[in-house]
Formats: structure tokens, C-alpha cells, sequence
């Protein structure tokens, strides 16, 4: 027994602590691994020890590995172990290990309920401190609820540490807890006016976190936050006032309960903003006056000088040779784009400025207000100078920003700002000279967007998706995933769809048959393969009209020898579409050898027109009449089978499980009721949004042709490649368009001039052209998306259930409920017990520690019996 | 809200970390390994926000240790610059004579009235 002891120590004294840890795993560079293993058996076999200072050791070598990235879920009993040492180092280390580990999923967790509440009430505040600490990271639902009673006791307590503590972590519980925030919240509001200002600093914290996701409970608290924030002079309190202040004006502008808020703050934020050095505290107050300015724009002249002070204030911080105060700048302006974009499109030297600044970070938010900022008038331009930065940026993930930003700019609102969609799509036909980039199947789409809305330029697009289908091999070599190939897929759809457009149907047809294709990825190959017949359809058609049967049949034989390539292919959809075509084809040759013409019914294969259809439309498809969707199949196996299959209980006390019942069948009259209700409700629910019914195609085919304006095309320059074109021409174009267009106007202005006289045409008469008055060369014909028919208008479906947030939506300000008290954990009493066994120990509160096996057989017993009690109440 | 605060040498190295979120162990190391990337990636005169995934990062560089913090949308992005420097001070302060030397030189370089 003394040698065992004496064997004991000596090998303690070889342990490793931290520090010969981290050494030795430095030393160790090569086979960390390895050697970090050897550790964690080492550790392993620490765990093993009763001595409580080896166990502690051993705990913080492993939160040290686990912060490397090794998983020490394992060890969790070890660690609740040492939370529950005497000592205070040695429960600071098991607290920590807890907080880096534990998580919901720790089902160990439930044991820790005791030692955390023994630790809160302890006389030492350390004690209580470091519990709190280490709880806030790993609280559960129901730690929260057994812990809540006790923690918001101590947010009164003595010692400002411990209420410090105690505040911050009652966020936590009330997320986990939310029943928790109506009898804590009088306290947390005395806590707003603590001496201490640490304690104060916390409870600011708290409820502008609680209100950021509900701000309409904390309305009633904004004098109290104006008072604190014209007294209070640390900064860092004073930063998160103000947040919250912005955070409750961007409420209190949807309703109309506290307007004069946004007007009594903009005095002392102001004065803030002229008087502070700090720039942190400067960059927030910039920010709540815009929210501030954003509640009250409407009607409210005499605020552009605050508007203006703010712009101002911004200018000098993007000036400054200090990049993170540009960025901040930057950031801001993009805030007040939104509301005022007049007074930042005075600065747009500046933001196209920042555009060409090395970093890169800046160059992205300047890339965002450009995004708001573009008009008809400069979209070109600016998309120049973005094209001028893509061939710059090559190899870097900014130009797949880049090329991102450039599509979203033109094709924000439905293409609005786009005037000459051939300039766009001769855009995004340079953009697939790109290599190796990423977003292959954005380019694609916009081009079938465009190609499919804007009908009059389908002529022209078919052209380019010619031109592209006959080099691909250029674009062919990058077969990635959504890489630059994604183009052909699209290319390849518009010739199919719009083949009545293509001068040299032959041609394309040939290169959408050559064996290099084979190559491509399957997903294009399929829509290679489909829209091969659509063309080939076209092309019989032609010829048939024309009367030339052999060049049909010459077709038709080129079909049939170089489909198989494509129905040997290992992708399942190439194949099944190609074999099916390839029968079809040899049928129509049979035909064509009996000289029957067909071209009439292949055409009709591909008659209608595809139309885009909206996003939700699937969901949207109504449930037809007489269907009931819950009612089942067919009837469930009976439960009686079940339960004799059930094995007999070893523990005997466990219950029965009854039988579930079956749902009742609701039925169709009952669902005519419950829509009526919902209807109703939503009628009268004021914060419910309703969208207004999606309208029907107004948009027919307009007379598009006849709108183009005549462009004269200056040939004289030749084009560098013959086929390629040149966005530039399209720049020069369009000027030359507009200001025709501006002369014209003119004389119909003049003209009004003279008639009506006397009146106010200041404003009409201005020669800086508004937006409206420049028509677009072409319109977009298609601008709504295809629904189901009696597709229901409103949208439901955008929240999500089990948002934590959406619990916390309570109403403070009604006085609490007897039932809503705290549930305190009081002696559970022998009588009181109603189970049949009574080996579950009585009282919790003996603090001595028996063997550790024992305690956690009966922690287990103890829980065990918590559950029992819960069920039956 | 801070997401994560991460203490990482020049060679990538993480010294400290401490989430405030849960995330799995193994999208940690993943997550840190390609923060350290981006942070190590700027140039001394690059602005100290970086916009990453969802989140945004805050860095700064002390000598040979960077300090990254991971915040959300909602956070004042300065406010949170001048907060690591509180940190470095306090732990300047509180463990003199375990930080560096090279700390205490940057102590006169980033004055205290900056704050």
C-alpha cells in the first residue's frame, strides 16, 4: 500500500503540466499528430487518478488540445468532476473546459444543475463568478429554467462583479427560457440606473440586445435611455445607447407611438457628433441619424441640414488617408443611399475614386453604393470602368465579386436601367472570355433572361449564341463545375428555342454534333441533344418549303450518324433523350424515303411559347377542390400488434407509453371553417402584410418593332474581330441615340413653350435630363412570371418556427401574473413521493462527496425521479 | 454580437480561440484556418475590416500576433477595433511580464488617446 502511494507520487512528478505541453508540441513539429496522440493517452490515464489536483492538470491540457481542434467530448464526466473540486483553480479549469465543450447536445449536462446552483449560493464570489461565466456557454432550456430563480437573485447582489455577471448572463437564459423575462425584467430595469457602471453598462447591453428583435416592448423605456445618454460620459456605454436608440426610432417610425423621439434626439446627437474625438462613438451617432432622418423623411424640410451635416461628415472620413476610416465612411454613405440618393450622388467622383483604391475591402463597399447609384444615363460608363477593373483583378476572388455586382447592377429591377440590351448581352458575351471563374451559370441565366423577356433582341442574341456554339472549343478546355461551359448551355438553348432567328442553321447545327461536345458535362450535353431536334425541326422545315428534299434527307442522315456518340454516353439523361431521338429521327427518315413530308409535325413538337415561371409558383399550386391532404392512404397498422411484441420492463417503474391516438379525420367542412377563420383573422390582424394579388399578363406582345429607334451604324471603322462585337460602338451608340432623342424633345418643348405662356416651366425647362426621358432602345416585353392558375397572393412562408427570437416577442408592460412567477426549487418530502420505490435519495443539499460512482448512480436515480415528477404533473 | 475572438501567430498558428457561438470542432479549424488566410493576405496599409462569408472580421497586428475578431452586421465596426485594443492594454497590464517586449514598444505607437 506505502509502495503504491510512494509508485503514486513518482509518477506524478512526470506529468506534464500546460507549459511542458505546449513546448513539447512545439518541439514537436513534424509528428504533431503522433505526439499529441501520445499526450492524449497520457491524459487518458491521469483521468484515471482520485487525486483532484492530477484531474485539473489533465482538464486543462485538454482544453488547451481542444482549442487545436481535437474533440474532447470524451472527457465530459472528468470535467464535471473537477467543476465540482473545492478549490477554486481547480474548478476555474473545469468551468473553462465546460464552456469550450458543452453544448446542447452534452447529455451530461443535467448533472451539472446541483454543483452550478451549490456554486451561485456559495460565500465566495469567485465561485460565483466563474459559474456564471462557464454556465452562459453551455445553458440549456432546462438549466435555464432550474438556474433562473437563483440567477436573478444575484443581479441584486452585493458585490458589482457578481451583478455584472449576473445581468449578462440573464440574456442568455432568456433566450433558453423565455417565460424568464417577464418576472426578471423590473429588476433588469433598476439595473440601468446602478451606481456601478459596469452594472449599468451590462444592462444597456441586455435589453439593446433584447430589443433589437422585439423593439416594441422596449418603447416605453426611450426617456429613460435619453436621460442616460445626455448624462453619461463613458463611451462605450454611451455607443450602445445609442444603438438602441436607433434600434427603437426604426420601430417607432412603422408606428406612430413615439414620434417626438426622432426629433428630441437629433439635438443631442448632433452636438455629440460636433464635440467627440472618438471616432467609434462618432461613426455610431452618424449611423442613428440617418435612422433618425430615415423615420422622419417624410415631410421634413428642415432636416437636410442635418442630412447635410451628415454627408459631410462623411466626405472627410472617405478622404481620410486612414482605410479604416474610409471604410467606415463608406459604409454609412451606402446606409443613406438608400433613403436620400440625391444627396449622394453628388459624391459619386469620390465613390468611383475609392474603386480604383489597392484595397480591397474598400473597393467592395464602394462596388455596393455603386450598385444604388447607377442610372440610365451612367450605367454604361460605370460598367466600362468595372470591365477595365475585371481584366485587371485576373486570378482573384474580387473578380468573381466583380462579375457578381457587374450582372446584379444591370439586371436590378427587371432590367431598368439597361437602355440597349444588345449592348448588355455583348457584355456578357465578353465576360465569358473569362477564365476560371465561378459563376459560369449566372452569365447563362441572364442571357436566357434576357434572351426570353426582351423580344426584339432575340435576333441578335441568337447571332452571338451562334458565334459562341462555334468556338466552343475555346470555352470547352474548363470543364468545371458552374466554369465558364455553363455559357454553352444557354447558348445552345437560345439557338434551339429561337432557330427562326439563325441565318446558318446548318452550321450551327453541325457544331452542335461534333464529338468534342462529348466533353462537356453531362447537364449540357442533355440540353445539347434536345435542342439538336428543335433545330433540325427548323431546318426540315426550311427545306421542305423550299422544296429540297435531298438536303433534307442529306440532314437527316448527318443526324442519324452522329447521335450514337451521344447515346453511349455514361450521363442517364443524354442518353435517354438521345436514344429517343435517334428512333424518331430514323422513323422520320423512313417517311422521308416514301417522299411524305413530316416537317409539319416535327414542327408541331415544339409548338408554344416558354414563358419564365415565378419561383413559388410550385407551392402555389391551390389544392383543388375535394382533395384532403391529411387524410390517409391507407389505415396505419393497429397499435394491438405492437404492444404485445413489447418486451416485459426491467425497471419496473417505467410507465406504460399509451397508445397514440389516431389524428381525427377533419373533415372538408371543417377546413371551409378553419380558411374562413384564418381569413378573417388575417383581416383583421393590422401587422398582417398583404401582397397584392399577382397580376395577369398585361404585357402582350407589344409593337416592338415599330418602337426601335432607327441607329445608324458608323461602318466606316472596321470592327477588330469580325463577328465579336465591341461594347464601346454600343457607348458611342447610345449617346448618339440620346442626344437625337434630347434635340427632338427640345422642339416639342419649344413648341409647348409658345402655346402656354406665363406659367412655371422652370423645372421643365431645365436641359439636364431626367431619368424618364430617355427611352430605351429596346423594352423589356416579359416582366411578369407565370403562376398557376387561382395561385393564393399572400406569403406565408417566410418564418421560421423555431427562431428563438420569436419567443422573446412578449408584452412587458402588463403587470405579472401569479402564475408566472419563477418555479424555486423547494425539499422534495418523503410523503409527497408517490412512486413506488424510494431509493431516490430525499434531500439534495448534503454537500459531501461520496465515491464519484456512487454520486453519478445516484444523480442519474435523482433526475430519473425529477422526470417522473414532471410527467405527472 | 461577436461571434468568435481568435489569437493567431504570423505562421497561422492559433494561440487562443473562444467562440460565443457553438460550432463543431472539426469547422473550426476549417473556419480559423481560412480567417488566419485572409488576414495574413492584406498589406499593412489595407483597412482592418474584412468582409467574410456572413460576418465581418475586425484584425489588428501586434508585432508577430494577429488578434481577429469575428462580428455580425449589426456590430459598430470601430467600436469593436478600439475593444481589442482595450484587451491588449488590460493584458499588457494585468501580465507585464509575460508580454513581450515588443508590446510595450507598440504601446507608444497606438496612444492611449486614440480611444
Amino acid at each position: 500500500m506505502a509502495l503504491k502511494m510512494v509508485k503514486g507520487s513518482i509518477d506524478r512528478m512526470f506529468d506534464k503540466n500546460l507549459q511542458d505541453l505546449v513546448r513539447g508540441i512545439r518541439n514537436h513539429k513534424e509528428d504533431e499528430a503522433k505526439y499529441i496522440s501520445q499526450c492524449i493517452d497520457e491524459i487518458k490515464q491521469e483521468l484515471k487518478q482520485d487525486n483532484i489536483a492530477v484531474k485539473a492538470n489533465a482538464v486543462c491540457k485538454l482544453t488547451y488540445l481542444q482549442m487545436l481542434g481535437y474533440d474532447i467530448s470524451w472527457a465530459a464526466f472528468n470535467i464535471i468532476e473537477v467543476m465540482s473540486a473545492s478549490k477554486f483553480t481547480f474548478k476555474r479549469i473545469g468551468y473553462l473546459a465546460a464552456s469550450q465543450c458543452f453544448h446542447e447536445g452534452t447529455d451530461v449536462i443535467m448533472l451539472t444543475t446541483n454543483q452550478i446552483r451549490k456554486d451561485l449560493s456559495s460565500p465566495n464570489q469567485y465561485d460565483t463568478g466563474v459559474a456564471l461565466t462557464g454556465l452562459s456557454c453551455f445553458v440549456t432550456p432546462d438549466l435555464a429554467r432550474d438556474l433562473a430563480n437563483d440567477i436573478m437573485t444575484l443581479m441584486s447582489h452585493t458585490k458589482p462583479y457578481i451583478r455584472k455577471k449576473a445581468v449578462l448572463i440573464m440574456y442568455k437564459v432568456f433566450l433558453k427560457y423565455p417565460e424568464s423575462l417577464r418576472p426578471a425584467f423590473p429588476r433588469l430595469k433598476e439595473k440601468l440606473e446602478d451606481p456601478d457602471p459596469g452594472v449599468q453598462s451590462a444592462a444597456v447591453n441586455v435589453i439593446c440586445e433584447l430589443a433589437r428583435r422585439n423593439p416594441k416592448n422596449y418603447l416605453s423605456l426611450a426617456p429613460l435611455f435619453f436621460k442616460l445618454m445626455t448624462s453619461s460620459t463613458n463611451n462605450w456605454v454611451l455607443i450602445k445607447i445609442i444603438k438602441l436608440a436607433s434600434i427603437l426610432l426604426f420601430f417607432g417610425a412603422l408606428t406612430p407611438l413615439e414620434p417626438r423621439l426622432g426629433k428630441k434626439l437629433i439635438e443631442p446627437l448632433t452636438n455629440l457628433i460636433h464635440s467627440t474625438s472618438a471616432m467609434s462613438l462618432l461613426y455610431e451617432c452618424v449611423n442613428t441619424v440617418i435612422a433618425v432622418l430615415i423615420s422622419l423623411s417624410s415631410g421634413m424640410p428642415n432636416h437636410s441640414a442635418s442630412i447635410q451635416l451628415c454627408v459631410q461628415k462623411l466626405r472627410i472620413l472617405i478622404e481620410d488617408s486612414d482605410q479604416n476610416l474610409k471604410y467606415l465612411g463608406l459604409l454609412a454613405m451606402s446606409k443613406i443611399l438608400k433613403t436620400h440618393p440625391k444627396s449622394v450622388q453628388s459624391h459619386k467622383d469620390l465613390i468611383l475614386q475609392c474603386l480604383d483604391d489597392k484595397d480591397e475591402s474598400i473597393r467592395l463597399r464602394a462596388l455596393d453604393l455603386l450598385y444604388g447609384m447607377v442610372s440610365k444615363k451612367n450605367l454604361m460608363e460605370i460598367v466600362k470602368k468595372l470591365m477595365i477593373h475585371v481584366d485587371k483583378a485576373e486570378g482573384t476572388t474580387y473578380r468573381d465579386e466583380l462579375l457578381t455586382k457587374i450582372i446584379d447592377i444591370c439586371s436590378q429591377s427587371n432590367y431598368q436601367y439597361i437602355t440597349n440590351f444588345e449592348w448588355y448581352i455583348s457584355i456578357l458575351v465578353e465576360l465569358t472570355r473569362l477564365e476560371g471563374t465561378r459563376h459560369g451559370h449566372l452569365i447563362a441565366a441572364q442571357m436566357l433572361d434576357v434572351a426570353i423577356r426582351v423580344k426584339a433582341i432575340r435576333k441578335f442574341a441568337v447571332s452571338q449564341m451562334a458565334m459562341l456554339l462555334d468556338n466552343a472549343h475555346l470555352i470547352a478546355s474548363n470543364t468545371q463545375r458552374n466554369g465558364i461551359c455553363e455559357v454553352l448551355y444557354a447558348a445552345a438553348w437560345i439557338c434551339g428555342e429561337f432557330s427562326e432567328h439563325l441565318e446558318e442553321a446548318n452550321q450551327t447545327l453541325e457544331a452542335m454534333l461534333r464529338p468534342k461536345v462529348t466533353t462537356l458535362p453531362g447537364h449540357i450535353q442533355a440540353v445539347y441533344v434536345q435542342n439538336m431536334v428543335k433545330l433540325y425541326a427548323s431546318i426540315l422545315q426550311q427545306k421542305e418549303q423550299a422544296g429540297e428534299k435531298e438536303a433534307a434527307q442529306e440532314i437527316t442522315q448527318l443526324m442519324i450518324e452522329r447521335l450514337p456518340q451521344f447515346v453511349q454516353s455514361a450521363d442517364l439523361e443524354v442518353q435517354e433523350r438521345a436514344s429517343c431521338i435517334l428512333q424518331l429521327i430514323k422513323y422520320i427518315q423512313k417517311l422521308q424515303a416514301k417522299e411524305v413530308p413530316v416537317a409539319e409535325e416535327v414542327i408541331a413538337l415544339f409548338a408554344g411559347e416558354l414563358n419564365p415561371v415565378a419561383p413559388k409558383a410550385q407551392k402555389k399550386v391551390p389544392v383543388p377542390e375535394g382533395l384532403d391532404l391529411d387524410a390517409w392512404i391507407n389505415e396505419p397498422p393497429s397499435d394491438s400488434e405492437s404492444e404485445d411484441e413489447k418486451p416485459k420492463t426491467i425497471f419496473h417503474e417505467e410507465e406504460q407509453r399509451h397508445s397514440r391516438h389516431r389524428q381525427p379525420e377533419i373533415d372538408e367542412e371543417e377546413l371551409a371553417r378553419r380558411r374562413e377563420a384564418r381569413k378573417q383573422e388575417q383581416a383583421n390582424n393590422p401587422f398582417y402584410i398583404k401582397s397584392s394579388p399577382s397580376p395577369q399578363k398585361r404585357y402582350q406582345d407589344t409593337p416592338g418593332v415599330e418602337h426601335i429607334p432607327v441607329v445608324q451604324i458608323d461602318l466606316s471603322v472596321p470592327l477588330k474581330v469580325p463577328g465579336m462585337p465591341m461594347s464601346d460602338q454600343y457607348v458611342k451608340l447610345e449617346e448618339e441615340r440620346r442626344h437625337k432623342q434630347k434635340l427632338e424633345k427640345d422642339k416639342k418643348k419649344k413648341k409647348q413653350k409658345k402655346e402656354k405662356r406665363g406659367k412655371h416651366h422652370r423645372h421643365n425647362s431645365l436641359h439636364t435630363e431626367s431619368e424618364e426621358d430617355i427611352a430605351p432602345a429596346h423594352h423589356v416585353d416579359i416582366i411578369t412570371e407565370e403562376m398557376p392558375e387561382n395561385a393564393l397572393p399572400s406569403d406565408e412562408d417566410d418564418k421560421d418556427p423555431n427562431d428563438p427570437y420569436k419567443a422573446l416577442d412578449i408584452d412587458l408592460d402588463k403587470p405579472l401574473a401569479d402564475s408566472e412567477k419563477l418555479p424555486v426549487q423547494r425539499h422534495r418530502n418523503v410523503e409527497t413521493l408517490k412512486s413506488p420505490d424510494s431509493e431516490v435519495p430525499l434531500v439534495e443539499k448534503k454537500s459531501k462527496k461520496p465515491k464519484k460512482k456512487e454520486k453519478k448512480h445516484k444523480d442519474k436515480e435523482r433526475d430519473k425521479g425529477k422526470k417522473k415528477e414532471k410527467e405527472k404533473k | 454580437m461577436i461571434k468568435f475572438f481568435l489569437m493567431v501567430n504570423k505562421q497561422g498558428q492559433t494561440r487562443l480561440s473562444r467562440y460565443y457561438e457553438h460550432v463543431e470542432i472539426n469547422k473550426r479549424t476549417v473556419l480559423e484556418a481560412e480567417v488566419i488566410k485572409n488576414c495574413l493576405s492584406r498589406s499593412k496599409d489595407e483597412c482592418s475590416f474584412v468582409e467574410y462569408k456572413d460576418f465581418k472580421l475586425v484584425y489588428r497586428q501586434y508585432a508577430a500576433l494577429f488578434i481577429v475578431v469575428g462580428i455580425d452586421q449589426t456590430e459598430n465596426e470601430m467600436a469593436v477595433y478600439e475593444l481589442i485594443h482595450n484587451f491588449v492594454e488590460v493584458l499588457d497590464k494585468y501580465f507585464s511580464r509575460v508580454v513581450s517586449e515588443t508590446l510595450n514598444l507598440l504601446q507608444n505607437v497606438f496612444s492611449l488617446s486614440k480611444l
